[in-house]
């Protein structure tokens, strides 16, 4: 259980540095760091003791595959680690663009800039 | 490897660690150095869990994620925050997330919620038994990615399509219309 709990203060590390920070670079790396946080307790659900990896080998039996940990939440992590980049690619965009304009990464100068 | 408790622990309390660095460092660089080294040990962790396909994506998408972070980061002027902390904001937040986190145990340790080395494998037991007959992979996380749950994969290709093209969008100089009125 502590696992799971570790993971949760993972997350809620990540959802206090979305939401206390002013820096929008501090911003995306409290998403990204929730973003970690939801795939290793995807992983670590489907996680069993003594398992191996789900990987059929030449000469394995039926009860070898009982050992396998769950194999539908690694397939799905899978992509969603990928579109966590894409993600990732589309805020540091918007990160520069709003440098480009406002010159502060600030988000108080920002909105005061705006009026 | 029977027992992986101890090499988790210490993963997670690396990751931990590098978390508070990374958010509450002044410079942007080290903080993105710090999460950066979070999702390197994330990716030891999967190795350990028995998801080598995991470990292998996420350090790739690692060294990307370093890549974009510091392209965001070091070829702007100013890297460092020169602002002050607003105290009673922080201890206020944080006395909310600790007060989310203590009920979300409460809730959680409550309820039946699968135990740790223990998983609910009731959908995955037919792709574990059928996955070599059915689709002749030898990896059970292929055959699910590409064959038992391909139209799932085709919606998340979508939507990772979706993110680079408006990535693309903002990132390009000039629009359509402005090339055609300095051609003009």
């Amino acid at each position: 259980m502590t696992v799971y709990f570790l993971c949760a203060v993972l997350l809620t590390m990540g959802l206090y540095c979305l939401v206390a920070k002013k820096n929008i670079v501090k911003k995306v790396i409290g998403l990204v760091i929730m973003d970690y946080a939801v795939n290793l307790y995807l992983i670590i659900v489907g996680y069993k003791k003594g398992g191996v990896a789900p990987v059929i080998e030449r000469g394995m039996n039926s009860s070898m595959l009982e050992r396998f940990v769950d194999p539908l939440p690694q397939a799905l992590v899978l992509t969603s680690i990928v579109i966590g980049l894409g993600v990732l690619a589309l805020m540091v965009a918007m990160c520069i663009r709003i440098y480009e304009r406002h010159g502060t990464f600030d988000m108080s100068q920002i909105s005061k800039l705006r009026g | 490897m029977e027992n992986i408790a101890p090499q988790l622990y210490t993963l997670l309390v690396f990751m931990v660690v590098g978390s508070i660095i990374a958010i509450e460092t002044k410079n942007l660089l080290s903080a993105v150095i710090s999460v950066s080294a979070v999702g390197f040990a994330l990716s030891i962790a999967f190795l350990f869990l028995g998801a080598p396909d995991i470990a292998i994506t996420q350090l790739v998408v690692e060294v990307l994620v370093l890549i974009i972070l510091i392209r965001g980061t070091i070829l702007l002027d100013n890297t460092a925050i020169e602002k002050g902390r607003d105290t009673l904001a922080m201890v206020a937040s944080l006395i909310f997330f600790g007060m989310l986190l203590g009920f979300g145990a409460l809730i959680f340790g409550s309820t039946g919620f699968p135990a740790f080395g223990e998983p609910l494998m009731r959908v995955s037991k037919v792709y574990v038994q059928t996955g070599l007959p059915a689709t002749y992979a030898a990896n059970i996380v292929a055959s699910i990615i590409l064959d038992f749950r391909a139209y799932d994969t085709l919606g998340e290709a979508t939507v990772l399509f979706a993110s680079i093209l408006g990535a693309l969008a903002i990132l390009r100089r000039t629009g359509k219309a402005g090339e055609e009125v300095v051609s003009a």
